[in-house]
C-alpha cells in the first residue's frame, strides 16, 4: 500500500524467477482481454456488415464495406421502434432512480437516526426480506399489477420496484457511519428533523447518493424480466424486452440485431467508460456488505 | 451520548413520516404478494380471466409431485436443468475470477487497466449478452464454428444439441459475471496486510505457499460468500437460455434440456394461462432455495 515500502530482493537468483513470473502474468492478463473484447468487437463489426457479408467463406474483421443500412433500418422501422423504446428506458430508469434516491434515503436516515417505537422490528422485517427469493414474487405482483390497472403502463416498472430494502439498508448503513455531531449542533440550534436532513444530513450524503443512484440506473435500464412481463405493446417497451422482441422479428438478419446490441449497450458502455473506477467501487463495497 | 436529538421524549410522528413512503410500497409489492403468492397457488387461474377462477386446493402442488403428470416431468427436469448448470457455472465463476484478482493483486502496472476490462461485461445487460453470444454460437455465419473449422476442429451444433447447448450457456454466463466476483475478491485481497507476505518471503516461502497459507485461510469469508451468492445467482438463470436456445433441445421424455425452471415458470404462467400452477412451482422453488440458504448459514455459522 505504501509506495515508498517496496519490497527488496534479497538474492539476485530471484530476478529470473520474478521476470518469469511477471511475464507470465501479462501473458494470461493479455489472454483474458482478447476473450472479454472480441465479442464486443465483433458485435460492433457485425452491425456495420450487409447481409450478404456475414455468411460468407472468410470473416472480415473489418467490414469489406461498412454500412450503416442495419442502424436505418431498425430505426426506421415501426414493428421495431428502438427509438422509442430507447426514451422509454431512458425516462423509466431515471424516473425510478430519483424517486429511489429521495424514498430511500428518507427511510435509510429514520432507521440510522431517528428514536421511535418499532423502529428495530420494522428494520428487522425489511432486512428479513432480503433473504427471500425474488421468484416468490413474480406472479403475484404481476396479478397485483394486472388488477392495479399498470399493465402496458412505465408506473407497472417503477412503483413495484421502489419496494426493494436495498436502498434503504444501504443509506441506513451511511447514515450510521456519519459523524453525529453536525446534527447534534444543528438540534442544539433549534433546527426540526425534516431541516436537519435537508441541510446537514443530505449534503453529506452525496457520494452514497452517487453511488446508490448509478447501482439503481444500472440496474433499472438492464432490468429484462419484469420489463419482458408488465410492458407488453411494443410502444411502450422497454429496450431489454425490445431486442427479445428484435430477435423474433427478424430471422438471420444479425447485422440488424448487433446493430439493436449496440444501441442498447453503448450508453452503458460509455458511463462505464467515464466512471470506470466509481462503479468497480459502488460494486465492490455493496457486493461484500450485500 | 444523543442529548440534543433525544430531547424530545414524547411521541412523535415525523420519524414515520420519514419511512412511510417506503413502507407503503414494501407493503404492497414485498408484503402482500408473501401471503397472495400461497392463496393464489391453491387455484386454477387466469389473470386474463378472473371469472374463470375455481379453488383447486392443493392440486397444484400435487400434480408437482405426482409422477405420472406432465407437469411432474417438464417441472423437475427443469430443476435438474438448474442444478446442472449450477454444477458447472459455479466452480468456472468462482476459480477464474480468484485467479485473476490473485494476479491483479501482483501490484504490476497495469493492473486498473486489467481490472475495468474484465468487469466491462457486467454492466451490460442479460439481453445484449445473450444476443451476442447467441450470433457467435449459430452454425451459420457463426464466429466460433468458422475460427474451429478453420483450425480443423469439429464445429458441433451449439445451440440445439447437447452437451453443447449447456455449454454455450455457460460460457455466455461465466464471461458476463466473472468480473463481478472479481472485483470483490479483489477488495477482500487488498485488505490482507502486506507484511504477512514480506514476512513469509523472507522465511523462504514459495508463491504457492504464500497463496496456501496465507490468502486462502484468510479469504475463506468471502469465498463462502462468493460461492453461496453465486450458486444463488446461477439458480435464477433465465435471460440467457431464453434467448441463446429456448430450453432446446427437447427431451424425449418432455421439457428442454436448457429449460432452466425459472423458464418453466415463465412459460407456465406468463405464456400458457396456469398462474395458479405457476405460484406453486415458485413456492417450491423458494422454499427448495431458502433450505439451501438455510443450511448454509447453519453450516457456517457453527464452523466460526
Amino acid at each position: 500500500m505504501n509506495p515508498n515500502k517496496t519490497t527488496r530482493r534479497p538474492v539476485s537468483g530471484y530476478r529470473v524467477q520474478e521476470f518469469v513470473n511477471r511475464a507470465l502474468i501479462y501473458l494470461t492478463l493479455s489472454l483474458v482481454t482478447l476473450v472479454v473484447i472480441i465479442p464486443l468487437i465483433w458485435m460492433f463489426s457485425t452491425s456495420f456488415k450487409l447481409k450478404s457479408q456475414l455468411f460468407t467463406k472468410e470473416i472480415y474483421w473489418i467490414p469489406k464495406q461498412i454500412t450503416l443500412e442495419n442502424y436505418e433500418k431498425i430505426l426506421n422501422n415501426p414493428s421495431t421502434p428502438i427509438g422509442r423504446w430507447f426514451m422509454n428506458s431512458l425516462f423509466v430508469a431515471s424516473v425510478t432512480t430519483v424517486l429511489k434516491l429521495v424514498i430511500d434515503s428518507l427511510a435509510g436516515y429514520a432507521y440510522a437516526r431517528l428514536d421511535f417505537p418499532g423502529r428495530k422490528q420494522i428494520f428487522g422485517l425489511l432486512i428479513a426480506t432480503l433473504f427471500l427469493p425474488g421468484v416468490m414474487f413474480l406472479v403475484p405482483n404481476f396479478v397485483t399489477v394486472a388488477n392495479l390497472g399498470m399493465l402496458n403502463k412505465f408506473s407497472g416498472v417503477i412503483i413495484p420496484s421502489l419496494a426493494s430494502v436495498f436502498g434503504v439498508y444501504f443509506m441506513r448503513q451511511f447514515f450510521e457511519s456519519l459523524p453525529k455531531e453536525l446534527e447534534e449542533a444543528a438540534a442544539i440550534d433549534g433546527a426540526n428533523r425534516l431541516q436537519i436532513f435537508f441541510m446537514i444530513a443530505l449534503p453529506l450524503s452525496k457520494p452514497a447518493l452517487a453511488t446508490l443512484a448509478v447501482i439503481e440506473f444500472l440496474a433499472s435500464w438492464n432490468d429484462f424480466l419484469w420489463a419482458l412481463l408488465v410492458l407488453k405493446d411494443r410502444a411502450v417497451q422497454t429496450l431489454q424486452p425490445g431486442l427479445r422482441t428484435l430477435q423474433g422479428a427478424y430471422t438471420s438478419e444479425y447485422g440488424l440485431m448487433m446493430a439493436g446490441a449496440v444501441i442498447v449497450a453503448v450508453p452503458v458502455l460509455i458511463l462505464y467508460i467515464f466512471l470506470q473506477r466509481f462503479i468497480v467501487q459502488s460494486v465492490a463495497t455493496t457486493g461484500l456488505k450485500g | 451520548m444523543s442529548v440534543a436529538l433525544a430531547r424530545k421524549r414524547k411521541f412523535s410522528l415525523t420519524p414515520y413520516l420519514f419511512i412511510l413512503p417506503h413502507l407503503i410500497f414494501f407493503a404492497v409489492f414485498v408484503g402482500y404478494p408473501f401471503f397472495s403468492g400461497l392463496y393464489i397457488s391453491f387455484f386454477q387461474y387466469d389473470y386474463l380471466r378472473p371469472e374463470a377462477t375455481v379453488f383447486v386446493g392443493l392440486q397444484n402442488y400435487l400434480d408437482l409431485f405426482n409422477a405420472g403428470s406432465v407437469k411432474f416431468i417438464e417441472f423437475w427436469n427443469s430443476v435438474r436443468v438448474t442444478v446442472t448448470f449450477v454444477f458447472w457455472s459455479v466452480p468456472f465463476l468462482v476459480l477464474i475470477p480468484l485467479g485473476l484478482a490473485v494476479m491483479l493483486n501482483s501490484k504490476l502496472k497495469g493492473m486498473t487497466f486489467f481490472r475495468a476490462v474484465f468487469f466491462s461485461p457486467w454492466v451490460l445487460s442479460c439481453a445484449v449478452i445473450s444476443l451476442i453470444w447467441w450470433w457467435i454460437f449459430q452454425s451459420q455465419g457463426g464466429l466460433l464454428n468458422y475460427y474451429l473449422k478453420l483450425w480443423g476442429f469439429d464445429t458441433p451444433r451449439w445451440l440445439s444439441t447437447m452437451p453443447y447447448a449447456m455449454i454455450s450457456i455457460v460460457v455466455a454466463t461465466v464471461w458476463w459475471t466473472m468480473g463481478y466476483n472479481m472485483v470483490i475478491f479483489l477488495a477482500a485481497l487488498q485488505d490482507i496486510p502486506t507484511d504477512l507476505y514480506e514476512a513469509a518471503e523472507v522465511d523462504g516461502a514459495n508463491a504457492w505457499q504464500r497463496f496456501s497459507r496465507i490468502t486462502l485461510p484468510l479469504l475463506q469469508p468471502v469465498l463462502v460468500f462468493i460461492i453461496i451468492t453465486t450458486i444463488i445467482a446461477s439458480f435464477n438463470l433465465l435471460g440467457q437460455p431464453m434467448m441463446m436456445t429456448r430450453g432446446a433441445p427437447a427431451q424425449p421424455t418432455g421439457g428442454g434440456a436448457t429449460e432452466p425452471v425459472m423458464l418453466r415458470i415463465f412459460t407456465e404462467g406468463f405464456v400458457r394461462p396456469f398462474q395458479g400452477s405457476a405460484a406453486a412451482m415458485s413456492v417450491v422453488v423458494a422454499i427448495m432455495m431458502m433450505t439451501f440458504s438455510f443450511v448454509n448459514f447453519r453450516l457456517f455459522r457453527q464452523r466460526d
